[in-house]
C-alpha cells in the first residue's frame, strides 16, 4: 500500500477546506502562534549561540572584588610575560557623551596597537594606528559611529564626561579624529578609542588604572592554564585579579540580566497551550460534522485504520503548513534589518526551526488524535442513522 | 415590541442556550484568557519595577550629585562640596540644630545568587551619621545597626534573601577590608533593600577611593526644594545637579521599564490577533449552530438589530469571562513573584523587585478582552443579521 497521504491527498485537502472560513481562521491563529514562537525562541537561542560562539583566544582580566574597582596598568608587563600570551591591551571606561548627556558614547582609553592585534575581527588601516601613536589627543572610532555623527578625519570632537574631569577642572575633553575602523564583525558596535597616555596625563584622578585587561593568546586550548597563571601572579596582592574567557564573561553578563529565559518560556507555553485547545476543538468539530461522510467512506471499504490516518494527516497538514508560514514570517522579521540594528548580525537559528517543526508535529498529533480515534471507532449503521 | 425588549428577549434566550455550545465557547474564553494573562504578567514586571524605584525616593528629600552625572556611580563630590551642600538653606535641622543630611559613598561588590549561583554586582552604600533621621523608614529586623569605624555592614532584606553569604555573622572581602554582616534591614520594600549599608567614612577609609558620590538631604518641606536648589546652583564654588529624590529614582528605571512596556504590547498585540481569529471561529460556529433559531425568530418578526446585539452580547460575555480568568491567572501566579535584574539602572546595582498586578493592569487586561470579543463577534453578528430567512429555514 502506498502512503494514504499521497494517494488520497485530494480527499484530505477537500476535507480540510470543507468549511473555508473556519479552516482559514484556525490556520491564521496557528500562524500567529508560531510567529511568536519563532521570534521569542529565536531571540533567546540567538543570544545563547552568540555567547557560546564567542572567541576563545581572548581573555579578560578584571579586579577580583568588582570590575569597577580597576587594576593598575603596571600589570601589563607581567601579564605579557606569561607564556602563551600574544598581546595585552586594556580598557578604561571613559563613559563620555557628545553634546548632551543623553547621547552617550561608548568611549574607552586604551593602548590601540595591541588592541587591534587582539580584536583581529576589527579591520583598521595601519596608517591610522601610526597616526594614533603620533597624535596624543587622537581617537579612532567605528565607521558606524563616524557616520552617525557625521565626523570626518581631522575633525576636533568635544566629548563630555560625567566621571573624569580634567586637571583643569573641565568636564569636556577634546579629541582629534585620526582614523576609523570596520566593526561589522560585532554588528557595527559603536566604539570610540582614545590614547591611555593622554588620559593619564589629563585626568584629575583615576590615572594609570584600567577596568579590563584584554589578553590575546596563541592557543585557545591553553586558555584555562593561562587564566590560572595570570590570577596566581597577583594572588594575595592588594589588587587580586579574575581572568575569564570571552564567552564566560558574556554568559555572566547575560545571567545578570535576570530571568529572561523563564519569561520567554512562560509566554511561549501560554501561547502553545491556548493554541492546542483551539486546534483540537476545530478538528473535533470538523469530524463531528462529517460523521455521515466518514461512515460512507467506511461503507465503501475504507478500513478503520485508514480513516484514522486520513483524519490525522488532515490535522498534520493544517498544523505543519500554518507553522511553516509562521516560522517563515519570523525569519523574515529577523532578516529584515529591524532587529539587526539592535542586535547586530542576527539570523534565525536552525535549532529554532527544528524546535518549531517538532512542536507543530506534536500539536497535530495531540489535537488530531482524539477526533481521529473517534472516526476510527465509528459504527457505520449508527453514523449513517445520525445517532 | 420595542427594540430593547427584542434585544433583551433574544439575548436571554441566547445565553440560556450557551451551555449547549460549551465546546466551542470555551475556545474564545481560553484564547482571550491566554492573551490577558500574558499581557498583564509582562506589564506587571514593569509596574513592579517602577513601584519599587518610586518608593525609594520621597518628594521631601533631595539628592545632590556632581553636574552631568546620570547616576551616583558616575558622580563624585569632594568633602568641601559635601559640606557646602549640607550648609545650604532649605534643609530641615534636628533638635541639636544639625542639618538632616547624609553624604554617601557608593561602590559595587560581587555576590552570588542563591538560585543559580550567578555572579552579580550589588551596591554597598556608605551613609552619614544622620541616616536614621534622614530615612525613618529604615528598620533593623535582625541583628543590630552597624557601628562606625569598625568594618560592619547591614544588609537589605531582599539582598539577604536573594544572595549567598549575607547572613548575620558572615564575612566578605572587598579590596580594602573584610566586612562583617551585623544586621538585616527593611525600608518598606524599596530598592534600598537590594543593597548593603555601612558607614561612609569607614567605607572611604577602607577603600581609599576619593570622597562621596552624593548627598541626600531632608528638606524643610516639599515646597522648600526650589529654595535649596537655587542656593546650590547659584553657588560658584559648586557644580552640582539637584533632583527630588523620587524623580532621581524614577529616572533610573525609565529606560528598562519602557523596554518592558514595548515587549508587553508587541507580544500581547500579536497574541491578540491570534485570539481574534479564534474568537471569529467560535462566533461563526455559534451562529451556524443557531441558524434555525435565528431564522425562526426573524420569520416571526424579530429585527436584524436584535440578532446583531445578541451575538455581540454573547461574544462580550465570553470575552469577559476569558479576561477575568486571564487576570486571575496572572494575579495568582505572578503577583508578588520576585525577580531580579541588573538592568535596574546604575546606582542600585542588582535590583530585586516583586511583580505587581495592579488594579490598573487588570482594567487594561479586561479592556483588551472586550476589544477582542467585540471584533471577534462583529462579523459573525452581521452574518446572522443578513441571513435570508427562507434559505436558513431550509438549510437544516
Amino acid at each position: 500500500m502506498s502512503l494514504p497521504g499521497l494517494k488520497y491527498f485530494g480527499l484530505i485537502w477537500a476535507g480540510l477546506w470543507r468549511k473555508r472560513t473556519r479552516t482559514f481562521f484556525t490556520m491564521a491563529s496557528i500562524v500567529v502562534a508560531f510567529l511568536l514562537f519563532g521570534l521569542l525562541q529565536g531571540l533567546n537561542q540567538g543570544f545563547n549561540t552568540v555567547v557560546t560562539n564567542l572567541n576563545v583566544d581572548r581573555l579578560y582580566v578584571s579586579a577580583k572584588t568588582n570590575m569597577t574597582d580597576g587594576l593598575p596598568l603596571s600589570y601589563t608587563a607581567r601579564i605579557k610575560a606569561v607564556p602563551g600570551v600574544r598581546a595585552v591591551s586594556h580598557w578604561t571606561y571613559f563613559g563620555g557623551y557628545y553634546r548632551d548627556a543623553r547621547n552617550p558614547i561608548p568611549a574607552f582609553a586604551t593602548d590601540v596597537e595591541p588592541l587591534f592585534q587582539i580584536y583581529r575581527e576589527l579591520k583598521i588601516k595601519p596608517e591610522y594606528i601610526e597616526a594614533m601613536k603620533k597624535t596624543r589627543t587622537g581617537v579612532v572610532v567605528s565607521e558606524q559611529l563616524a557616520k552617525q555623527y557625521n565626523w570626518k578625519i581631522g575633525d576636533r570632537i568635544p566629548l563630555g564626561t560625567s566621571i573624569w574631569t580634567t586637571k583643569q577642572g573641565s568636564s569636556t575633553w577634546m579629541f582629534d579624529l585620526v582614523g576609523t575602523f570596520d566593526a561589522s564583525a560585532f554588528g557595527g558596535f559603536p566604539s570610540f578609542y582614545i590614547n591611555q597616555d593622554y588620559f593619564d596625563e589629563n585626568a584629575a584622578f583615576g590615572a594609570h588604572t584600567g577596568h579590563y585587561f584584554l589578553v590575546g593568546i596563541t592557543d585557545p586550548h591553553q586558555a584555562t592554564r593561562i587564566s590560572k597563571q595570570i590570577d596566581a601572579l597577583f594572588a594575595n596582592s592588594t589588587y587580586e585579579t579574575r581572568t575569564q574567557t570571552e564567552s564566560a564573561l558574556a554568559q555572566m553578563q547575560l545571567k545578570q540580566l535576570g530571568d529572561i529565559n523563564f519569561i520567554v518560556n512562560a509566554i511561549v507555553g501560554a501561547v502553545l497551550f491556548t493554541l492546542l485547545f483551539l486546534t483540537a476543538n476545530t478538528m473535533m468539530q470538523s469530524v463531528r460534522e462529517r460523521t455521515p461522510e466518514l461512515a460512507v467512506l467506511k461503507t465503501l471499504g475504507f478500513s478503520d485504520g485508514k480513516v484514522l490516518t486520513l483524519v490525522l494527516i488532515e490535522a498534520l497538514l493544517l498544523c505543519v503548513v500554518a507553522a511553516a508560514i509562521g516560522l517563515g514570517l519570523a525569519t523574515f522579521v529577523f532578516e529584515s534589518g529591524a532587529l539587526r540594528r539592535i542586535f547586530g548580525n542576527f539570523g534565525m537559528p536552525a535549532i529554532v526551526m527544528a524546535m518549531g517543526g517538532g512542536t507543530a508535529l506534536l500539536l497535530a498529533l495531540i489535537s488530531g488524535l482524539p477526533p481521529a480515534w473517534r472516526a476510527r471507532q465509528l459504527n457505520i449503521v449508527d453514523a449513517l442513522a445520525g445517532r | 415590541m420595542t427594540l430593547f425588549k427584542q434585544i433583551a428577549a433574544v439575548t436571554t434566550m441566547n445565553f440560556k442556550s450557551l451551555p449547549h455550545r460549551v465546546g466551542t465557547s470555551i475556545v474564545i474564553v481560553i484564547g482571550i484568557a491566554g492573551v490577558v494573562a500574558v499581557l498583564i504578567s509582562v506589564l506587571a514586571m514593569s509596574t513592579g519595577m517602577i513601584e519599587t524605584m518610586e518608593h525609594s525616593g520621597r518628594d521631601d528629600r533631595a539628592i545632590v550629585m556632581r553636574n552631568g552625572s546620570a547616576s551616583e556611580t558616575g558622580s563624585a563630590l569632594g568633602r568641601d562640596a559635601a559640606r557646602l551642600v549640607e550648609d545650604a538653606p532649605g534643609i530641615r535641622r534636628d533638635a541639636a540644630g544639625k542639618p538632616i543630611a547624609s553624604a554617601e559613598s557608593l561602590r559595587l561588590i560581587n555576590v552570588f545568587r542563591k538560585e543559580d549561583n550567578a555572579e552579580v554586582s550589588v551596591a554597598m552604600r556608605g551613609v552619614g551619621p544622620q541616616v536614621q533621621a534622614l530615612r525613618p523608614e529604615l528598620k533593623i529586623v535582625q541583628g543590630r545597626m552597624f557601628r562606625p569605624a569598625v568594618t560592619e555592614v547591614i544588609v537589605g532584606k531582599a539582598a539577604h534573601d536573594e544572595f549567598k553569604g549575607l547572613n548575620l555573622g558572615d564575612q566578605f572581602k572587598t579590596r580594602g577590608a573584610t566586612w562583617t554582616v551585623v544586621g538585616v534591614f527593611t525600608t518598606g520594600g524599596d530598592s534600598h533593600e537590594s543593597t548593603l549599608i555601612t558607614d561612609a567614612e569607614t567605607l572611604i577609609g577602607a577603600e581609599q577611593r576619593g570622597g562621596f558620590q552624593s548627598v541626600t538631604v531632608q528638606l524643610e518641606s516639599v515646597g522648600a526644594f526650589q529654595k535649596f536648589k537655587d542656593a546650590l546652583t547659584s553657588n560658584p564654588a559648586l557644580a552640582v545637579d539637584v533632583s527630588r529624590e523620587r524623580d532621581y529614582y524614577r529616572r533610573q528605571s525609565e529606560t528598562i521599564s519602557k523596554v518592558i512596556y514595548i515587549i508587553a504590547y508587541v507580544v500581547g498585540g500579536i497574541m491578540a490577533v491570534g485570539a481574534i481569529f479564534s474568537a471569529l471561529n467560535t462566533m461563526y460556529s455559534a451562529v451556524s449552530a443557531r441558524l434555525r433559531e435565528i431564522a425562526t425568530l426573524r420569520a416571526i418578526g424579530f429585527g436584524a438589530t436584535a440578532m446583531v446585539m445578541s451575538v455581540l452580547a454573547e461574544a462580550l460575555l465570553l470575552a469577559l469571562i476569558g479576561g477575568a480568568i486571564g487576570a486571575a491567572i496572572a494575579w495568582l501566579f505572578f503577583n508578588g513573584h520576585q525577580v531580579s535584574t541588573s538592568a535596574g539602572g546604575a546606582g542600585v546595582g542588582h535590583l530585586i523587585f516583586e511583580l505587581s498586578v495592579s488594579p490598573m493592569l487588570i482594567a487594561i487586561g479586561i479592556l483588551w478582552a472586550c476589544g477582542i470579543g467585540l471584533i471577534g463577534g462583529l462579523f459573525p453578528a452581521v452574518r446572522a443579521a443578513r441571513l435570508p430567512v427562507a434559505t436558513a429555514l431550509r438549510a437544516i
